[in-house]
C-alpha cells in the first residue's frame, strides 16, 4: 500500500453467525482508497457495501484478512477520531437543537465552548444551514436534517467521511441538489469520502472511483476509475463520457447477478 | 376546500358548551344513579326509624328526603359528602385533628417521601439492569416477585417492625419514625413502575443512535447522560404518574393497621369503627382529590421538561 492510502483492505472477510447458519457478508475484499478520493460503493442489497463501511468504522469486526485505516487498526483509528460517519437516517437527537446536535461530537471530544461555537458556525455554513441553529430537528425537512447530520460528521474535522446511503430516503430533486452540494463540500474540504449508494447516476456523478459489489457472498466485482473532471455541473450526466461509465457500472452489476443465475 | 381541512376547522370551532355538554350529561347520570341508590339502600333504616317513632303514612317525598339526610346512612348522598368535606376543610383550622387538610397533609408527606425514595430506587435499579446483563437476570425476577405479594399482608409487617427499629435501635422520635415506615410502603409500591418504565426508556435509543456514540468513542458515562437519559424522559414521566398514585395508596394502607391517629387512612378506619359513613366518604374523596393533584403536579413538571427539551407541541 502506498503512503497515501487512507483505507487499505487485504483479503477482508466477514461472516455473520445467525440462527439460519453462517452469512458471508464480505468475502476476500481487497481495496485501497487513497487520500482525497471520492469512492462510491454500489450493489444490490446484501452485497456487503454497508457492512464494509461499518467495518472501516469499527462498528463490525472482520473475521479474516486485514484492514488498516491510516495505517492503524480500525479500533485505534476510531479512538483517534479518524472518520465522521453519516448514517442512512439523520439520527439527530430530537431533544437537541440543530447546533447542539452538531456540537454533540465536540462535547464528547472535549472541545472548549469557544472552539465549539467556531466549528458549529463553520460547518453550518459549509452545509448551508446558517440561520437554522436554534431549530429543533422536527422543524426541518428531511433534506435539511440530513445536511445537519453531515455537519455533525464534519464538525470535528476528521479527514475521512463515511456516508451510508445518506440521501436514500430523499426525493430525487432534493437528492440532486444535495449531490452537487456534496461535491462542492468535497472540493472545499479535500476530504476522503466513502459513499454507499444503490443509484448508478449518483455513484457516477459523485465518484473518482466506483466499487461495484455483488451479493452472496458479498464481494467486489469491479473497480472503475472515473476520468470525469472534478468540476461537475449537474448536466454532465447527459455527456457520452458519463454514460459510458454508467454502462460499465451497469455491466458490472449484471455480471454480479449472472453469477447467481449460474449456480 | 378538502374534507380533511373542513373537518379540522369544525373540531377547532366547537363552542365550549358543545364540548362540555357530554361531560355534564355523564356527571348528571352519575348523580342520578347515586341518589336513586341512596333511597334504596337507606330505606330499611328509615322504615325502622319511622316504626320506632310510631310515625305512619309518611308521604313519598318526605320519605325520599329523609333517606337522603340520615346521620349514619348506608350510602351517603353527594350533598352530605361534600357538606362534610366543606365542614372539615373550610370551617376547621387546618392544624386541628378535625380538619381533613391536617390528615391529608400527614398522608401527603408520607406519600411524597415514599415517592421520592421509590423513584430514586426504581431509577437506580433500571440503570444497573440496563448496564449489566448479570443484574438484568438476577434482579428482574425479584422486582417482579416483589409486586406479587399483597401489600395488605406486607404493610403491617413493615409498619410495626420498621417503627420498632426506627424508634428502638435507631432512637428516632415517634413522628418521623411513623412517617418513615409509611414512606417505605409507598416506596415499595412506587419503585416498580418506575424501574420497569426506566428500563424500557433507557433501552429506547435506536441502534443507529448508539452506533453514532460508538463512532465518537464516547464513554459509557457520556452515552448515558447524552443519549440514554434524555431518551428515557417520556417513559420516566409515564411511570412517575403511575408511581405517585401507587405511593398514595401505599401511604393510606400504611395508616390502616397501626392504630395511627392521623392521616386519611386513619380517618377511614376511625370512620368505619363508628359507622361514620359520611366521614369515610369524605376521606375517600379527599384521597382521590389528593391523588389527582399529585398526578397533575407530575404532569406539569413533565410539560416543563418537554418544553425545555424542545418537544414538538401536541
Amino acid at each position: 500500500m502506498g503512503p497515501n492510502a487512507v483505507v487499505s483492505a487485504q483479503n477482508l472477510g466477514l461472516t455473520f453467525k445467525t440462527n439460519d447458519g453462517d452469512v458471508v457478508a464480505l468475502s476476500d475484499v481487497s481495496l485501497t482508497i487513497d487520500k482525497g478520493e471520492f469512492v462510491s460503493f454500489i450493489g444490490p442489497s446484501g452485497c456487503g457495501k454497508t457492512t464494509f463501511l461499518r467495518t472501516i468504522a469499527d462498528l463490525e469486526q472482520p473475521t479474516s484478512g486485514t484492514l488498516r485505516i491510516n495505517g492503524q487498526t480500525p479500533e485505534n483509528a476510531r479512538r483517534e477520531r479518524a472518520y465522521g460517519y453519516v448514517f442512512q437516517a439523520p439520527a439527530l437527537y430530537p431533544w437537541r437543537t440543530i447546533e447542539k446536535n452538531v456540537a454533540l461530537p465536540l462535547e464528547i471530544m472535549g472541545y472548549s465552548g469557544s472552539q465549539q461555537a467556531e466549528r458549529i458556525k463553520r460547518t453550518m455554513d459549509l452545509v448551508n444551514l446558517s440561520g437554522f441553529e436554534k431549530k429543533y430537528p422536527w422543524q426541518l425537512s428531511g433534506g435539511m436534517q440530513q445536511r445537519a447530520s453531515i455537519a455533525r460528521a464534519l464538525a470535528f474535522d476528521a479527514d475521512l467521511l463515511l456516508m451510508d446511503e445518506p440521501f436514500g430516503a430523499l426525493d430525487e430533486i432534493v437528492r440532486d441538489h444535495l449531490n452537487s452540494e456534496l461535491l462542492k463540500l468535497w472540493a472545499a474540504t479535500q476530504k476522503t469520502i466513502c459513499f454507499v449508494t444503490h443509484s448508478i447516476p449518483e455513484a457516477v456523478y459523485l465518484s473518482t472511483k466506483i466499487v461495484v459489489m455483488s451479493p452472496r457472498p458479498g464481494r467486489v466485482t469491479d473497480v472503475i476509475e472515473s476520468d470525469l473532471p472534478r468540476e461537475r455541473p449537474l448536466d454532465i450526466r447527459e455527456t457520452p463520457e458519463f454514460l459510458a461509465i454508467a454502462v460499465r457500472v451497469r455491466d458490472g452489476l449484471r455480471a454480479g447477478h449472472s453469477y447467481e443465475e449460474h449456480v | 376546500m378538502s374534507f380533511a381541512t373542513s373537518r379540522h376547522e369544525c373540531t377547532a370551532r366547537v363552542p365550549a358548551m358543545k364540548r362540555t355538554l357530554p361531560i355534564i350529561i355523564v356527571l348528571l347520570a352519575i348523580v342520578l344513579v347515586w341518589y336513586a341508590a341512596a333511597i334504596g339502600m337507606n330505606a330499611q333504616w328509615q322504615n325502622d326509624v319511622y316504626r320506632r317513632a310510631d310515625i305512619t303514612n309518611v308521604p313519598a317525598t318526605q320519605f325520599i328526603i329523609d333517606t337522603w339526610n340520615q346521620e349514619k346512612p348506608v350510602l351517603p348522598t353527594a350533598h352530605q359528602v361534600f357538606g362534610e368535606l366543606w365542614n372539615s376543610t373550610a370551617l376547621v383550622a387546618p392544624n386541628k385533628p378535625r380538619s381533613l387538610i391536617f390528615h391529608a397533609w400527614v398522608t401527603f408527606s408520607a406519600t411524597a417521601l415514599g415517592f421520592v425514595m421509590g423513584s430514586l430506587l426504581g431509577i437506580a435499579l433500571a440503570v444497573m439492569i440496563v448496564h449489566n446483563e448479570a443484574m438484568n437476570r438476577s434482579l428482574m425476577p425479584w422486582i417482579v416477585a416483589s409486586q406479587t405479594i399483597p401489600i395488605l399482608a406486607l404493610a403491617p409487617l413493615i409498619v410495626v417492625i420498621g417503627f420498632n427499629i426506627f424508634t428502638g435501635t435507631m432512637g428516632i422520635p415517634t413522628d418521623p419514625a411513623r412517617l418513615m415506615s409509611k414512606a417505605i410502603i409507598s416506596a415499595y409500591l412506587s419503585f416498580f413502575p418506575v424501574a420497569v418504565g426506566m428500563v424500557k426508556g433507557l433501552r429506547s435509543p435506536e441502534a443507529i443512535q448508539l452506533d453514532l456514540m460508538h463512532t465518537y468513542s464516547a464513554s459509557a458515562n457520556q452515552t448515558f447522560w447524552k443519549l440514554r437519559w434524555p431518551a428515557a424522559m417520556p417513559y420516566l414521566f409515564a411511570s412517575l404518574k403511575v408511581g405517585v398514585a401507587a405511593s398514595l395508596v401505599g401511604a393510606i394502607v400504611g395508616e390502616l393497621p397501626t392504630g395511627a391517629v392521623a392521616g386519611l387512612g386513619a380517618r377511614l378506619l376511625a370512620g368505619s369503627y363508628y359507622s361514620q359513613t359520611i366521614q369515610i366518604w369524605a376521606a375517600l374523596f379527599a384521597a382521590s382529590i389528593l391523588a389527582a393533584l399529585l398526578v397533575i403536579a407530575v404532569g406539569i413538571v413533565e410539560r416543563l421538561v418537554n418544553r425545555a427539551m424542545g418537544a414538538r407541541p401536541a
